[in-house]
């Protein structure tokens, strides 16, 4: 490497460590980029290093335009489907060659939950050793925001201009279904709880899977200040629940709603009409899907040791 | 080396597999696998093969099979696959990821007819649909041919005046799955031919660099234009290929036009695959009779030898072209190349094109004596003309 301090697009210099560089293009209150920061933070702490592979996504508009990147790590863009498959082959050089960098997938919804899913469930199902985070902004916000199998119901898209009708895909119960070794979702209002993941996620091996709500002030209609205030408010009513899978069998719930209304969640984006939103049927879903987590977690522990 | 008797599946998979090998001391060899008749035997194969340091990846379908390759290629390991048909046209987004990437990565590509109808049988459809890809097109006649080229594709696609991939063509079960003696390489004369991989602009952990984000206009296009530039260098760099093969192997991988008996033939046929074979025979046959015909076989494809065609067209004044695919409202694609590249060159040269085996019928001698007939009886070209077509009225009432 260079004797210069890294510098961003913007000719700002970074540390080290910098994963993100200042300058990239993401919106004010985007999610991912308080999300790649924790990334790039864990991985300085673990003193490792990593390839991205990023498939059609935000995330890969991010880097900027060429010769610069946004980046401070290597980058291979991958078709929309394709990034897991990408990083197989990657990571398999990586393997081959004794090297102990990660490989890490960094994707939105529509190249996790719609396009790239069959990818993924092949990768999950051969165990690739990669990490893979879904930034879910619930949206496809880098076409302009269109509807995903991750709009949850209610949402109001380009593609649902009254609301989308069908439920979110539960998505780490797909994935947990193939006994990949780690499945978690991530909030970045839960810095810790965030960090410690990650961290756990990059010690073990094998498929990693992190799914991380990410904040679209754009395509949620929300006020950029108040992204991280959001994400919150999911986890505290029980509609973006904290929690992690080992092998696919054993769980544990990480933060425990504390009562909050799902409507105060509702209320501070203006892409739900609540007039449309049966809330109390909401109210029920987010009851149901903690206990039966609750269920799992005490029946199936994860116990001390991770 | 004793020959052996193999498929061209088999023998394009023992090239596949000794060319992976011949990258052990470097950063390996990967390959992303997904079967599809008449392909499948080359899969398996080297889904079998013993590689010192390798990754055989059975993957989910031929768009990640591709992805396979391209992440394996990015981080520095010699990567293939193979495929056929649909299954490459599923695929044929990444396709075009590999070449516009540079990535140096060598495909065996069955042809087969594309479906629907569900068609199993020789059509090269498939491998020219993906015609405009910055892929270098390389068609085998025979499992010989099939066996040195694709030896020889590794060493064109990785050379860093090229830094291209290249892609392999065999007619389905007329190669892929007939039996013929074979000379396959032996590994210590591969690992001679094929030096260890080194990819240029391979991804370093320690050098943060994005490949394949966004560029402006001006930047994609001067990558075009040295992407354009590498493949104008391909038949250079082939010969050379070629001739260190005939020096290493004794053999003659063949060269990328094929003459024969063209020096005086007023009349040429152009012919691909297989049906080569065949034409060369009628040919033979003509020409004892007195006739001036003569047959060019085109190996290369991609890119399109446009001044060897015309070097070894000087002489004739009628060329038929045996077209064993059909593009929609042009006829058969190597024709219409043909008639673009003599434009302004050659305007004298009637170009005649024949669509011959298009989805897998026999194209027999008697066949290519009837397309020799006509082509010497015309005053000037036509449309595409159908050869073989039986009108089934029955079937169509
Ligand atoms: S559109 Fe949404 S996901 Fe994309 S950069 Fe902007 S805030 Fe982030």
């Amino acid at each position: 490497m260079s004797e210069a301090p890294a510098v961003g697009t913007s000719g700002i210099p970074c540390r080290e460590e910098c994963l993100l560089r200042p300058g990239n293009t993401n919106c004010g209150g985007c999610g991912m980029s308080v999300g790649l920061r924790f990334l790039g933070e864990a991985l300085a702490e673990a003193g490792q290093r990593c390839s991205l592979v990023i498939p059609a996504c935000c995330g890969i508009v991010t880097a900027g335009a060429f010769p610069t990147t946004s980046y401070g790590v290597p980058v291979v863009a991958s078709t929309f489907a394709s990034a897991p498959a990408v990083a197989s082959g990657m990571a398999s050089v990586r393997d081959l060659n004794g090297e102990t960098d990660q490989v890490i997938c960094w994707a939105g919804d529509g190249g996790t939950y719609d396009i790239g899913l069959a990818t993924l469930s092949a990768a999950a199902e051969r165990n690739e050793n990669i990490i893979y985070v879904c930034y879910d902004n619930e949206i496809y916000g880098n076409t302009g925001g269109q509807r995903s199998s991750a709009t949850p119901p209610g949402a109001r898209t380009a593609t649902t201009p009254s609301g989308k009708p069908e439920q979110k895909k539960d998505i780490v119960a797909v994935m947990a279904a193939h006994g990949v070794p780690y499945a978690a979702t991530l909030s970045i209002a839960h810095p810790e709880d965030f960090r410690r993941k990650l961290r756990t996620a990059l010690r073990l091996e094998g498929m990693r899977f992190l799914l991380m709500h990410s904040p679209c002030p754009t395509g949620w209609k929300s006020e950029p200040g108040e992204s991280v205030e959001l994400v919150r408010l999911a986890v505290a009513s029980g509609l973006f629940p904290l929690y992690e899978v080992r092998d696919g069998e054993r769980y544990r719930i990480n933060v425990e709603p504390d009562g909050t209304d799902p409507l105060e969640y509702f209320k501070r984006q203006r892409r739900f009409d609540l007039g449309r939103i049966d809330i109390d049927e909401v109210r029920q879903a987010c009851r149901r899907r903690i206990e039966r987590l609750r269920a799992l977690s005490e029946r199936f522990p994860i116990g001390a040791e991770a | 080396m004793p020959l052996e008797l193999v498929t061209g599946n088999h023998a394009a998979g023992h090239s596949l597999a000794v060319a992976g090998e011949a990258n052990r001391s470097a950063r390996g060899v990967v390959c992303g696998i997904y079967p599809i008749t008449p392909q499948t035997e080359i899969v398996e194969f080297v889904a079998r093969f013993p590689f010192t340091k390798g990754r055989v990846v059975p993957v989910e379908s031929e768009h990640s099979a591709m992805g396979v390759a391209i992440g394996g290629s990015v981080a520095g390991a010699r990567a293939f696959t193979a495929s056929s048909s649909n299954g490459l046209a599923y695929m044929a987004e990444n396709v075009m990821v590999a070449g516009f990437y540079r990535l140096p990565i060598v495909m065996v590509a069955v042809n087969r007819t594309l479906g629907p109808p569900w068609n199993i049988w020789v059509d090269q459809g498939d491998t020219l649909m993906l015609r405009d890809f910055p892929w270098i097109q390389l068609y085998c006649e025979s499992n010989q041919e099939v066996a040195d080229t694709t030896l020889l594709a590794f060493r064109l696609a990785e050379d860093h005046r090229i830094l291209l991939p290249a892609l392999v063509a065999m007619d389905a079960f007329i190669v892929s799955h007939t039996q013929t003696e074979t000379d396959l390489a032996p590994q210590e004369l591969v690992d001679r031919y094929l030096p260890p991989l080194e990819l240029p602009h391979r991804i370093r952990p320690d050098d943060p660099r994005t490949i394949g984000g966004l560029a402006w206009p001006a930047e994609s296009l001067s990558m075009r234009v040295e992407f354009d530039e590498a493949m104008q260098r391909v038949p250079e760099v082939y010969e050379e290929a070629r001739e260190a093969f005939l020096d290493l192997f004794g053999r003659d991988p063949g060269a990328a036009v094929q003459p024969f008996a063209c020096d005086d033939a007023d009349a040429v046929l152009v012919a691909t695959g297989t049906i080569a074979t065949t034409a060369r025979e009628v040919v033979r046959r003509r020409r004892e009779r007195g006739e001036r015909v003569g047959l060019i076989k085109m190996k290369m494809f991609r890119p399109f030898p446009a001044d060897e065609l015309v070097r070894l067209l000087e002489g004739a004044d009628r060329v038929g072209v045996l077209d064993r695919n059909y593009a929609a409202g042009i006829g058969g694609v190597f024709g219409h190349d043909l008639k673009a590249a003599m434009q302004g060159r050659r305007d004298d040269l009637l170009v005649q094109d024949y669509l011959t085996g298009v989805c897998g019928g026999d194209v027999t001698p008697e066949m290519i004596d009837s397309v020799l007939d006509d082509l010497l009886e015309r005053a000037s070209a036509g449309r595409p003309v159908w050869v073989g077509v039986e009108a089934p009225e029955e079937a169509r009432k």
